[in-house]
């Protein structure tokens, strides 16, 4: 009986709190909001959140830092990612992909391309709100779709754009330094890691 | 204040002078019949409508959710949106079912929940027709619901369906018996068994001398007012329809505009129960200040608040524990209840009615609460475990 009494005191606390008290996400607490209109309003996104990858570039897509060194696709678990290398007009080997596509409805969302990747050219995105009208064409990302700045890097993941931005300006020195002390580099040896 | 609390009467008046033009005598007590007819007719199934709505905000909001809120400004369009959806569903009857009764149980249970609201005072001489017997009607009519229940569930040839009518069967008949005994002190202090007399025999004191101010009305009001629940079969209640034990009880083979019938059938006897509870005990229109028909929209609406309060408060009883509350607690105390009434009016002075009646009613609600006590066993002791 005044089990009942108290349960319904309980609900009722409940129920004026939730038109008066600020909201609290992600409380266990009693009273108070708890749920977000999603589509209008959205949690903050937090910085190590990772969902699918993107090919990043500094200024215009053309130069864009992946050199088709199919380590991220060897790499993939899941077998998600297809690179074509491009060639010039002679048929020798571009540094930069022809063909980059991403299965979404493969890919894993592991981020373990970012991590093989040797040229800080892959990252995983904040993209969540990815749907297509069908199963297959619409959700196999392609280059053009997968290409993004390196400013929406910094805007997504501030921390990890100043420690790579700082270790690819290292790295720019020693070869710059590397390429002071020995005159002539070697043409077509790869850019080491 | 006149003008506001009699404004839905002289509508009605307004019309039949501008019928009473070009009609017949005759014919305007037909038209007389028919806008009453309608504004039931209209006033039942909107109410049902948003009684929909509003239980959905409000046990979201005892559950911090929000509640419906995407069709129309705070979802007050849902309805509409459901009923849209409910009428193009597809209609599925059962191959094994009986098809005509399948068919007829829903229509069949909407009937009483409307005939209901013609003896329903909304207000001061807003009531369809006062009837001598209004209470008695309320009660038979409402009763018929059961056999709605149990034709769909029994047509329904599905084993869930036939056990949630049974579980209705033996719940409504149950709580009939201590309804009606519950409701039996207001007729004893008004001496009428109409609506209309019931409440205004609870007129006095500026419109607030209601029954449940009284010792024997207070518990005559919670005891109506639970089986008014039973007899929703809302929550803790709802063993008919229990969604854990027998999926959707005796609606689970309806589907589509049958399925809503049946809904619309519970909530307008939500509502009807909850302004027959508020006519008994809760002075019906009675009130100051205020017009007659928002007193009355007040209390009623309170009680439904209440009622869908429960619903997001409490879990569901076991059949023998809801079977025992009617049978071994509420009979009794309705008994008792109408006794305390009797002595009430047959004693004098105000300290000894008091005394009296609450003495009896919180000695013989004490001791029926230890004689339902439930049986624990004694802990067992185990002497060579260890």
């Amino acid at each position: 009986m005044f089990g009942v009494l108290r349960g319904m005191g309980i609900t009722f606390k409940n129920f004026v709190a939730s038109y008066f008290l600020p909201r609290k996400p992600n409380s266990l607490e009693t009273g108070g909001m708890v749920t977000l209109q999603y589509p209008e309003e959205r949690l903050p996104e937090k910085e190590r959140f990772r969902n699918f990858p993107f090919l990043i570039y500094d200024t215009k897509p053309d130069d864009l830092r992946c050199v088709a060194c199919d380590i991220c696709a060897k790499e993939c678990p899941p077998k998600c990612i297809y690179i074509v290398r491009d060639n010039d007009e002679q048929g020798r080997p571009l540094k930069k992909p022809k063909v980059f596509d991403i299965d979404f409805t493969v890919c894993m969302n592991c981020g373990i391309c970012e991590e093989a990747c040797p040229f800080d050219a892959i990252f995983m995105d904040h993209e969540f709100e990815v749907g297509g009208p069908e199963r297959q064409q619409s959700l196999v990302y392609h280059m053009d779709q997968l290409l993004k700045p390196a400013t929406h890097f910094a805007k997504i993941r501030p921390t990890d754009h100043v420690a790579i931005e700082e270790k690819r300006r290292k790295e720019a020195e020693k070869k710059r330094a590397a390429a002071q002390a020995q005159p002539k580099p070697p043409e077509a040896k790869p850019p080491q890691a | 204040m006149i003008f506001l609390d009699q404004i839905f009467v002289n509508s009605k008046k307004a019309i039949l002078n501008l019928a009473s033009a070009f009609l017949p005598t005759d014919a305007i007590l037909i038209v007389s019949a028919l806008i009453s007819i309608g504004a039931i007719a209209a006033f039942g199934p909107f109410t049902m409508m948003y009684l929909t709505w509003f239980e959905r905000k409000l046990v979201g909001r005892i559950q911090n959710r929000i509640g419906p809120n995407r069709v129309g400004i705070f979802g007050l369009l849902q309805p509409i949106a459901d009923g849209i959806k409910m009428l193009t569903k597809e209609d599925i009857v059962p191959a094994g079912a009986d098809k005509v009764v399948h068919f007829l149980a829903p229509v069949v249970v909407v009937i009483p929940a409307l005939l209901v609201f013609s003896v329903v005072p909304f207000g001061r001489n807003m009531v369809a027709i006062d009837l001598n017997i209004g209470l008695l009607f309320f009660l038979a009519v409402s009763a018929m619901t059961t056999i709605a229940i149990f034709m769909g569930s029994w047509a329904s040839r599905n084993k869930f369906s036939l056990l949630g009518g049974m579980r209705t069967v033996a719940q409504l008949v149950s709580y009939e018996v201590p309804m009606v005994l519950a409701a039996v002190p207001a007729i004893l202090a008004s001496g009428s068994l109409s609506t209309v007399d019931i409440v205004e025999a609870q007129g006095g004191w500026n419109g607030l001398k209601w029954f449940v101010f009284t010792p024997w009305g207070f518990v005559g009001f919670l005891m109506f007012y639970l089986c008014g629940v039973a007899e929703c079969n809302r929550t803790p209640f709802d063993i008919p329809e229990a969604e854990s034990e027998i999926v959707a009880g005796f609606h689970t083979e309806y589907s589509g505009m049958k399925f809503a019938l049946w809904y619309m059938a519970e909530f307008m006897s939500v509502f009807t129960i909850s302004a027959l509870t508020a006519t008994l005990y809760l002075g019906g229109y009675q009130g100051p200040w205020l017009p007659s028909w928002a007193w009355f929209m007040i209390k009623t609406y309170a009680l439904v608040f209440v009622m869908m309060w429960f619903r997001g408060t409490l879990p569901r009883l076991r059949v023998d524990q809801m079977m025992g509350l009617a049978w071994k607690f509420l009979l009794p105390l309705t008994l008792i209840n109408i006794l305390v009434t009797g002595l009430w009016y047959f004693t004098s002075g105000l300290g000894l009615r008091l005394g009296l009646s609450i003495g009896i009613l919180l000695v013989s609600s004490w001791v029926l609460v230890l004689f339902n006590r439930p049986y624990m066993p004694e802990k067992r002791v185990y002497e060579f475990a260890e």
